[in-house]
């Protein structure tokens, strides 16, 4: 009896331990959620320095970005941009992770390589991004290379062609963030029995089979988290972009994504809209995730 | 008992820690009411002109004044120019005993009027020492501040019809409201030339010589057939499409928006099939301008015969004080052009508010009437300053400009001064000029048709300015 009392009195403590977790939440993510929410149903924008609204009009953000369809366009070019970086990343940071958890290999200086491919995600993505633009500029270094050794007669413009842009983006998010990946599936990888790999040994499977007969299916859970952060990171895509295209999403805003597109509205500090816009994204992220996530654990249910 | 009580006493820490912060955090949030700043800010202004018509005795009662702009060239010229200022640090200056500040943030992304909007929305509530007391504006979106509560009258400040006499009409009708209320100055005219390497010159045309060059850019047709010939010498007429915008731009006959609808000129759409084929020949890119790529003429190597534009960018913006540069070798010359067109001049506004009439008074007399200080300008910065007389009497002297190889271009400059029309300016120019640009880069790199870019255009006005309508 006298036991059970002291864990309703700690408990108590727990409570009191938690309130600065529920205080910083409901200050700055349940209350911008839900004027974000409550803003979206209104017309309230600047014009110069006057103010227009709040006037409240119902639906008509949600409608007018429904019908002017643009909305799915850079939907589309989000995705596509997210998978064009996610494959190879993920194909990298599993053969990497492969290699630096294999004891086999052991590789030498792997903590020194570990530290390095992580270094890129250190630089700021639009510092990272304004070094990028220099270098692919017309009159910028990757050029006049390309030029010198004769692979191009005259300069690429790079900015100019909607796959070259698409690709420097992934190309920079990939960089940037697979050093990211690589350590947690390696984390995955290093909590996997070792044992299992042993007795594979002495069964004599090759490397290709122990990689996908063991480490990938053990692996799973680590791969849905990795997925599910990636795809919402993915979805918020755009600093890259924005600073390598100077904000506009060209070549024909082929490679604007839903942030920049939201970014456009706040020039006129067009709350309204950029609310509805938000509110959208919190569906589509919040479809998404469940997706990916229901299709992992069916996967696991069916092997049990 | 012990662990209960040092528990406790985190908990209670933790949390009160926590309120304390956020106390502060509300505090600060409090004062964004809009609608009451707005409002102070009108009295304010009621305040003033009362107090102004009254007695036109206008003193400084502050000590400190915050002057708000996006480079340094507004401050150097008070460096250089205005009798009295001494520079304590880059940021920081002193006129007598009032401390002068410079809050200088660049204009990109548009940053300079993101930062000057949200602190002259809180002008009202700011402390004495805090408030703007001067800002600048450029002219294409001028009316955006002009046409509200924010800037003060000129006539407000003492300053008189007769002390503005010699300057350019054009530079007061750009900052003058809906009212016809005069709210800004300048120092600067802003008429637009053509600036040409005087090699390039030489080597396709045959002669350096302004009124032989001249001919060859006569008009868009002959301009167009330049471009043919420096192209076959392996030399870009102009470095970007861009270049040549603002030529065509300024020679529209409608505004870019009528009745809240988008409306494209004539012209507009002239200089969108002129570049189109300019690029598709070859002759030119279409780069941003600003950019590095669009800067490489500014070197012999970067092989650019032409680039438009007012004195201010020969001066200021050519890497001319760089050794090697044409500018620096003095490589350049200075001729007409097609069509006259002016470009950027920066304004002088008062702020509702300021504790330092006075002070502001005096600085815009000595830089924008007084005529000695502004042929001081022109001597030292080949700036073409705001003063007819002046002007005209310099462009019959034996003045020279160094960059511009021993040229004086001033006569030329106030050629163009004369024919400049402004009536077809909006508050909306600035939005609408890089929109347009940015959305026509598509068409002449091929990613879209002209159609499609233009459609393009509208759809990105539509989200800048959400009053507008574009079909």
């Amino acid at each position: 009896m006298k036991k059970n009392g002291n864990v309703v009195r700690f408990n108590r403590w727990g409570y009191i331990f938690l309130i600065p977790f529920i205080v910083v939440y409901l200050i700055f993510s349940i209350v911008p959620l839900v004027s974000t929410i409550y803003y979206s149903f209104f017309e309230n924008f600047m014009s110069g320095l006057k103010q227009i609204g709040p006037n409240f009009i119902g639906l008509e953000n949600y409608k007018a970005l429904l019908t002017g369809g643009d909305m799915f366009t850079y939907l589309g070019n989000t995705l596509l941009l997210w998978i064009m970086c996610f494959i190879p990343q993920i194909v990298l940071s599993l053969i990497l992770g492969y290699w630096f958890s294999d004891s086999r290999m052991n590789l030498k200086a792997a903590p020194f390589f570990k530290t390095v491919i992580y270094m890129p995600n250190l630089i700021m993505a639009s510092a990272f991004s304004m070094l990028f633009f220099t270098l692919f500029a017309d009159s910028g270094p990757i050029n006049s290379l390309l030029v010198s050794i004769g692979i191009f007669d005259e300069p690429y413009s790079f900015m100019s062609h909607i796959a070259s842009t698409r690709i420097l983006v992934a190309v920079m998010n990939l960089i940037m963030w697979f050093g990211n990946t690589t350590i947690l599936l390696m984390a995955g990888m290093m909590g996997i029995d070792g044992e299992l790999f042993e007795a594979a040994q002495v069964d004599g499977a090759t490397s290709t089979q122990v990689f996908f007969k063991i480490t990938l299916p053990l692996l799973r859970p680590i791969l849905v988290y990795v997925m599910i952060t990636s795809l919402i990171g993915g979805l918020q895509l755009f600093d890259v972009p924005q600073i390598l295209t100077n904000g506009t999403g060209d070549p024909m805003r082929s490679s604007m994504t839903l942030i920049m597109f939201l970014n456009k509205h706040l020039y006129s500090k067009n709350y309204g809209m950029s609310g509805a816009l938000s509110v959208y994204m919190l569906i589509v992220t919040a479809i998404l995730s469940f997706i990916v996530f229901r299709i992992n654990n069916y996967g696991a249910d069916d092997r049990r | 008992m012990k662990k209960k009580i040092v528990s406790g006493l985190l908990a209670t820490t933790m949390v009160a820690s926590l309120l304390f912060g956020c106390g502060g955090a509300e505090s600060t949030e409090a004062p964004a009411a809009t609608e009451a700043a707005t409002e102070a800010a009108t009295e304010a202004a009621a305040d003033d002109t009362t107090e102004a018509a009254e007695e036109v005795v206008v003193e400084d009662t502050g000590k400190v004044l915050n002057i708000y702009c996006w480079n340094e060239e507004f401050k150097t010229r008070v460096t250089d120019h205005y009798p009295g200022y001494e520079e304590v640090d880059a940021t920081n200056g002193k006129i007598g005993d009032i401390e002068v500040k410079w809050n200088i943030t660049p204009n990109q992304d548009n940053a300079y009027q993101n930062n000057l909007d949200e602190t002259l929305l809180k002008q009202a509530d700011a402390a004495a020492d805090d408030k703007i007391d001067m800002f600048l504006v450029e002219a294409d979106y001028a009316l955006k501040y002009v046409d509200s509560d924010y800037t003060m009258a000129i006539a407000d400040l003492g300053i008189t019809d007769a002390d503005l006499a010699e300057q350019y009409q054009y530079t007061k009708d750009i900052v003058t409201d809906g009212n016809g209320v005069l709210k800004g100055l300048s120092w600067q005219g802003c008429p637009g030339v053509l600036f040409y390497n005087r090699e390039i010159a030489k080597d396709v045309l045959g002669s350096d010589d302004p009124a032989e060059v001249q001919k060859a850019v006569a008009d868009w047709a002959t301009f167009n057939k330049t471009a043919a010939d420096m192209q076959a010498k392996g030399y870009s007429m102009i470095s970007s499409v861009n270049d040549s915008y603002r030529v065509y731009s300024n020679n529209v006959t409608s505004k870019w928006v009528v009745d809240g609808k988008v409306n494209i000129d004539d012209n507009i759409m002239a200089w969108v099939d002129d570049s189109k084929a300019l690029v598709d020949a070859g002759a030119t890119k279409t780069h941003d301008l600003w950019s590095d790529d669009w800067s490489k003429g500014f070197f012999p190597e970067g092989k650019v015969f032409a680039y438009f534009g007012p004195a201010w960018l020969v001066n200021f913006s050519m890497s001319a004080d760089v050794e090697g540069s044409v500018g620096y070798n003095g490589g350049w010359g200075a001729t007409e052009g097609p069509q006259g067109f002016y470009w950027g001049g920066t304004w002088i506004c008062a702020a509702t508010g300021t504790d330092n009439m006075g002070t502001i008074k005096d600085i815009m007399l000595k830089l924008t009437c007084d005529a000695d200080i502004m042929k001081g300008i022109v001597e030292k910065d080949d700036d073409f300053v705001n003063n007819k007389g002046a002007m005209e009497a310099m462009a019959a002297s034996d003045y020279s400009s160094k960059i511009l190889g021993g040229q004086n271009p001033l006569g030329i400059y106030s050629n163009g001064v004369s024919s400049l029309d402004l009536s077809n300016i909006s508050a909306y120019d600035q939005g609408c000029n890089e929109e347009f640009q940015k959305a026509m880069k598509n068409y002449f790199d091929g990613n879209a048709t002209k159609d499609e870019a233009i459609a393009a255009f509208k759809k990105a006005i539509v989200e800048k300015y959400p009053e507008l309508t574009a079909e």
